[in-house]
């Protein structure tokens, strides 16, 4: 009798445990990444290259592997500390949550994380000014990402016809001291783009920030960021060199 | 002797607790000074929150210079928002350092969680009924409303428990924003009063695609047929129209009841079929309606700006616009007959400060905004409604309104239409109680719906255990447990404990005293 109840209770153990191990998903390669739906879990691992400010107990994190491949993980749940490791940049975390679509860009949602032992990876920007406006660029969402050799092009308030190069906020209504974000336009082979600084990744504090604001129409620049998706391209810019100021 | 100096002493104990009292509640109810200063100057810190709109921007910045030309001692200095959330959060981290703004835009039920600090926000009531520099009083500066001039239901939103801690500033509802053409090619009229019977019908029928997966109705790859921008407006006015338990006025929490779930069982059956979604899992209604890639959308009427193919402001590339007829409605009813909206926009407060002075000029301020000026000028740049009968019943805002669609920018016929609805709908419009934690009661109330849409999208199956433990991980998330019964003992004052601790201490000294005298008498026998 003793050994049929160890036995079932054995087997009851192996199932439970059977159970467990089918409810985690496997780690996903990029490729199985994109194949699974939205609303799919999913499961990666990948470096944190950066982040927006941890606020109200969450954090969104732009990831990327050895392969390039690009993550964003959008509002995940973590207290302050794990959020001060989390954004160590080049720390290996593993991600599981589900993909998510939100206004075109693929972000993993309701996420959980761990925190992987691994050297800490960085990685380098890839040039894609090639790429602007074409349709291959959505195949590089969310990574890291650079453009060269960009014309500041002017943007406009609605209503006036002052030229200006940045916005604070995407009508001009925002300000520095409301830590806005900052939308400029760039011109490449005769096709205007719209890039932004989002302040909650690059703040006022940053140099990238104060980069922007001291443009001027007619710049030749370089930038670098991460490609973003917000009812098309809408990089997160990170870096704004000028290569070539503006004739005087 | 001794029994009498003893008595004495508690007396004197019990005074300095009843003054100590007295001071505080004072200090909190604030008491207006006989004259404004307008020599020494004085700074005040106004946190506003606009729509990312530069007009309503400009709407702040004319209020401020207007206020200092008439004011030249007090310097207002802005700081904007464009997120309640943030300002929240931010009011509540200055509590604690007592570097509070002067003058906030808020929401009660925000208002109801600051005044858990001592002395931060600051009663109106005695501010508001000043004869000099009350609403209209005789020594403000400008042609302010009186009492009587602002509308009695919006005024009436910002009372908590017996005190007015706010002034509405402008008001908004929810409006449903229908894309008609797609309606009628489904083979159905838009009723006077949608019903959500309506609304789930037709957004089910929308689903059909074609041979390509293609839907029939707009020939697209993407249709979300129903969007709801605020799932947190979404349960509470379904609730609302049922009669349906939510919360009780002192903070008890009632959301987890059968009704909740028997709408979760619908909206999920929706959520599964992808007829319906909110803003949280796939963004603005706005753009997707726009884009032909939705027929209901609910937003705002603070939101009208963006809401039609002819809306002057646009958030996707002009060559995804579709043009369609774009009708404007209340927001889904359970009963046409008895209609329920709610009601919301900002409102603005008063914190108390140690200079009477610096709260006398916010509390002018405040009145500036509720000027005719301020009022229609910021009304005008989306669906708002000014909150006093002397805008609403001005010249300015009949000759506004008359003008619906006579062009696509500031006569935009969707934004006045907007404006409109809540006009003819004030006395069908309702708040939900205030109370310390209502605030995360209502982000509950959203959340299950977001949960609901996400498992059904997620391929969970509803039934009894999901509804279970639904119930419980956002009970969890929102600490609703710490809320629920507590409220009574929680809005008890820190000074009324005070009090209540003395009385009993001195009772209990007395009741020694007369121990041991019974002891000495006993004695002496």
């Amino acid at each position: 009798m003793k050994k049929i109840l160890a036995l079932v209770l054995a087997l009851a153990l192996v199932a439970c445990a059977s159970l467990a191990l089918a409810d985690e998903v496997k780690v996903m390669t990029k490729e199985e990444f994109d194949a699974a739906a939205i609303d799919d879990p999913v499961c990666i691992e990948a470096y944190v290259q950066a982040n927006q400010s941890w606020w109200d107990g969450k954090i969104k994190l732009y990831l990327q592997d050895e392969n390039n491949a690009g993550y964003f993980v959008y509002d995940m749940a973590c207290t302050e500390e794990e959020a001060e490791k989390l954004t160590v940049p080049g720390t290996k975390i593993r991600v599981s949550g589900y993909k998510a679509e939100w206004s075109g860009e693929i972000e993993i949602i309701d996420a959980k994380f761990e925190i992987l032992e691994a050297e800490p990876f960085v990685t380098a920007p890839e040039d894609m000014t090639d790429l602007l406006g074409k349709d291959e660029l959505i195949n590089h969402m969310n990574e890291k990402v650079a453009f060269k050799g960009l014309k500041v092009a002017p943007s406009k308030v609605e209503g006036k016809d002052d030229e200006f190069p940045f916005l604070y906020a995407w009508d001009g209504s925002g300000s520095r001291e409301s830590n806005s974000d900052l939308y400029f336009n760039v011109e490449k082979d005769g096709k205007t783009y719209t890039f932004t600084v989002e302040s909650y990744l690059c703040g006022a504090v940053t140099e990238v920030y104060a980069n922007v604001e001291e443009l001027k129409i007619g710049d030749t620049i370089d930038c670098e960021g991460f490609l973003y998706w917000y009812n098309g391209a809408n990089p997160h810019i990170t870096s704004v060199t000028v290569t070539e100021p503006a004739a005087e | 002797m001794r029994k009498r100096i003893t008595a004495g002493l508690l007396l004197i104990c019990l005074l300095f607790v009843l003054t100590g009292c007295h001071g505080k509640q004072s200090k909190s109810g604030f008491s207006v000074p006989e004259h404004f200063d307008d020599q020494t100057p004085v700074e005040i810190v106004f946190w506003a929150k606009n729509d990312t709109n530069k007009n309503q921007v400009a709407v702040y910045q004319q209020a401020i210079d207007g206020f200092q030309a008439l004011y030249p001692n007090v310097t207002v200095n802005m700081r904007l928002y464009t997120d309640y959330s943030r300002i929240y959060n931010d009011v509540i981290t200055n509590i604690s350092t007592n570097t509070t703004p002067n003058v906030c835009i808020t929401y009660p039920d925000h208002i109801a969680t600051y005044l858990t600090g001592s002395n931060t926000v600051a009663a109106l009531d005695d501010l508001m009924d000043d004869p000099r520099y009350g609403l209209g009083g005789s020594e403000v500066r400008f042609d302010a409303p009186t009492k009587a001039e602002i509308v009695p239901e919006f005024l009436q939103e910002c009372k908590i428990g017996e005190h007015t801690y706010a002034m509405p500033y402008m008001r908004s509802t929810e409006a449903l924003y229908i894309n008609e053409d797609y309606v009628q090619k489904l083979g159905y009229e838009v009723p006077e009063v949608p019903t959500w019977d309506f609304v789930w019908e037709v957004s089910e029928k929308a689903m059909e695609q074609d041979e390509n997966g293609l839907f029939k109705v707009n020939g697209q790859k993407v249709l979300i047929p129903f969007i709801y921008k605020s799932t947190d407006n979404m349960m509470i006015s379904m609730l609302k129209q049922l009669d349906a338990p939510y919360s009780t006025d002192e903070g008890e929490i009632l959301i987890f009841n059968d009704t909740t779930q028997s709408l979760l069982e619908e909206i999920y059956i929706h959520g599964k079929s992808r007829a319906f979604s909110t803003f949280a899992i796939s963004s603005y209604p706005g753009n997707f309606l726009n884009a032909g890639q939705c027929i209901f959308a609910i937003d705002s009427t603070a939101g009208a700006t963006w809401m039609g193919s002819e809306a002057p402001m646009l958030d996707i590339h002009e060559e995804q616009v579709v043009p369609f007829h774009t009708k404007v409605t209340m927001i889904p009813q359970f009963d046409p007959e008895k209609p329920k909206m709610i009601s919301q926009g900002p409102s603005v407060c008063v914190f108390s400060k140690e200079n009477s002075q610096e709260v006398l000029a916010s509390w002018l301020f405040v009145q500036y905004l509720l000027s005719n000026e301020i009022q229609l000028g910021y009304a005008e740049t989306e669906g708002y409604l000014p909150v006093t009968r002397k805008a609403l019943e001005s010249d300015e805002y009949t000759d506004y309104l008359a003008r619906a669609g006579e062009d696509n920018k500031e006569h935009y016929r969707v934004k006045i239409e907007a404006s409109k609805l809540l006009m003819e709908n004030t006395k069908n419009t309702f708040v939900t109680p205030v109370f310390n934690g209502s605030a995360s009661l209502r982000a509950a109330a959203g959340q299950l719906i977001e949960n609901t849409v996400k498992g059904a999208r997620r391929k969970q199956e509803m039934n009894d255990a999901f509804i279970e433990k639904l119930y419980s991980e956002v009970s969890s998330l929102y600490r609703l447990d710490q809320i629920s019964g507590n409220q009574q003992a929680r809005t008890i004052p820190t000074g009324s404990w005070v009090l209540l601790g003395t009385i009993a201490a001195v009772w209990v000294v007395i009741a020694i005293f007369k121990l041991r005298e019974a002891k000495k008498n006993k004695t002496k026998q």
